[in-house]
């Protein structure tokens, strides 16, 4: 086994950089893969949140760097899934408490024993960046459809091949399907245009998502949510295989909304 | 203004449309780092020394930052009047 780094980063906050990497780590280790998700944003501490595991906290990666705990310490098992853990950042430090070579160092040591290693970048173009893309393998850009999202990540996927671990891939999230209907949001096509990028994955707007963090459960686990099942065929694309996107016209709509009841209620 | 223009000349546009066509332009200037100004300051540069070899049209100059997957390219239109000619 040889584990591959996918690094999670995105140039502006708050486009769901987070919520991507708690639902990609889970949708993998949901398809049996053993998974680790490594919280890069060092002092603003939040995949342990999203993933619902902040009760079970002892130790941080920045107490493996500085070796107060070994790695195996630091690492908090999922309630739900056996083969998925996550390594909580400091809350109580800065970026400078580690360094890219540290991170190249953890992951590793990770590499040998998982499939899969997710790395939650902080938000900027500085030091935490850097250390998030340092061990990467694949690098996904996180963005929303908005001009300051996607202005920000045509600046990262410019970093990301400047520091050679391109071709960066995106992820388009909280797409508005009505909104782009109607005009007035771009769209997967116009997104892809203006960024040249491959799109690995595009995620619906979904009330149910804010629903599941406040729970603590990532939405890739709800089968019956069409954000759940864009952040589960990330996780398929990521494995390789092809998935078609969900279009435009199966979602939202009542009918279709109706179909999908059905088929779910008729058990899979 | 803008805007009331457009709708006086009946151009209602999407916003999505219009969003993507100032990214565009954004764009092309956060990655080559070069302003709509110094665009125009190397155009004059470029007729100035073109036209110390060949004679051209320096008002049918165009010249344009154009995307070409992620990369930019300078797309000179410049329009030759042919060989000099003396006098009439």
């Amino acid at each position: 086994m040889a584990a591959k780094v996918v690094t999670i980063t995105s140039g502006k906050g708050g486009v769901g950089k987070t919520t991507v990497t708690a639902n990609l780590g889970t949708a993998l280790a949901s398809l049996n893969q053993k998974v680790v998700c490594i919280d890069a944003d060092i002092g603003l501490r939040n995949l342990d949140v999203v993933m619902g595991l902040e009760n079970r906290i002892v130790y941080d990666i920045v107490d493996v760097i500085e070796g107060r705990c070994r790695l195996r310490q630091a690492m908090i098992r999922d309630k739900r899934l056996p083969d998925l853990y996550l390594i909580p950042a400091a809350q109580k430090r800065d970026k400078t408490a580690v360094t890219p070579s540290d991170m190249i160092r953890v992951c590793n040591e990770l590499r040998s024993e998982y499939d899969w290693i997710v790395v939650d970048s902080p938000a900027g173009i500085e030091r935490g960046f850097r250390n998030a893309i340092a061990p990467a393998d694949l690098v996904y850009v996180i963005t929303n459809p908005e001009v300051s999202a996607v202005r920000d990540a045509d600046r990262i996927i410019g970093l990301v091949e400047a520091e050679e671990k391109g071709p960066a891939r995106l992820v388009i999230n909280r797409l508005n399907y009505e909104m782009v209907r109607r005009g007035d949001m771009l769209s997967t096509e116009d997104i892809v245009e203006l960024l040249a990028i491959e799109v690995i994955g595009i995620v619906p707007e979904d009330d149910r998502v804010v629903v599941s963090t406040n729970r603590g459960v990532p939405i890739s686990l709800d089968e019956k949510s069409l954000a759940g099942e864009a952040f589960r065929n990330i996780a398929r694309r990521t494995l390789g295989e092809t998935v078609p996107f969900i279009e435009l016209d199966n979602q939202g709509g009542f009918f279709s909304r109706l179909g999908r009841l059905l088929r779910s209620g008729g058990g899979e | 203004m803008t805007d009331f223009l457009d709708r006086l000349l009946g151009k209602n546009r999407k916003s999505a449309n219009q969003a993507k066509e100032r990214l565009a332009l954004v764009l092309i200037h956060d990655r080559t780092n070069m302003t709509s100004s110094a665009l125009e300051a190397l155009k004059d540069e470029l007729i100035e020394v073109i036209s110390r070899h060949i004679d051209i049209d320096p008002t049918a100059v165009n010249i344009e930052m154009n995307q070409d997957g992620r990369q930019q390219r300078l797309i000179a239109d410049i329009p030759i009047r042919g060989p000099k000619r003396r006098g009439r």
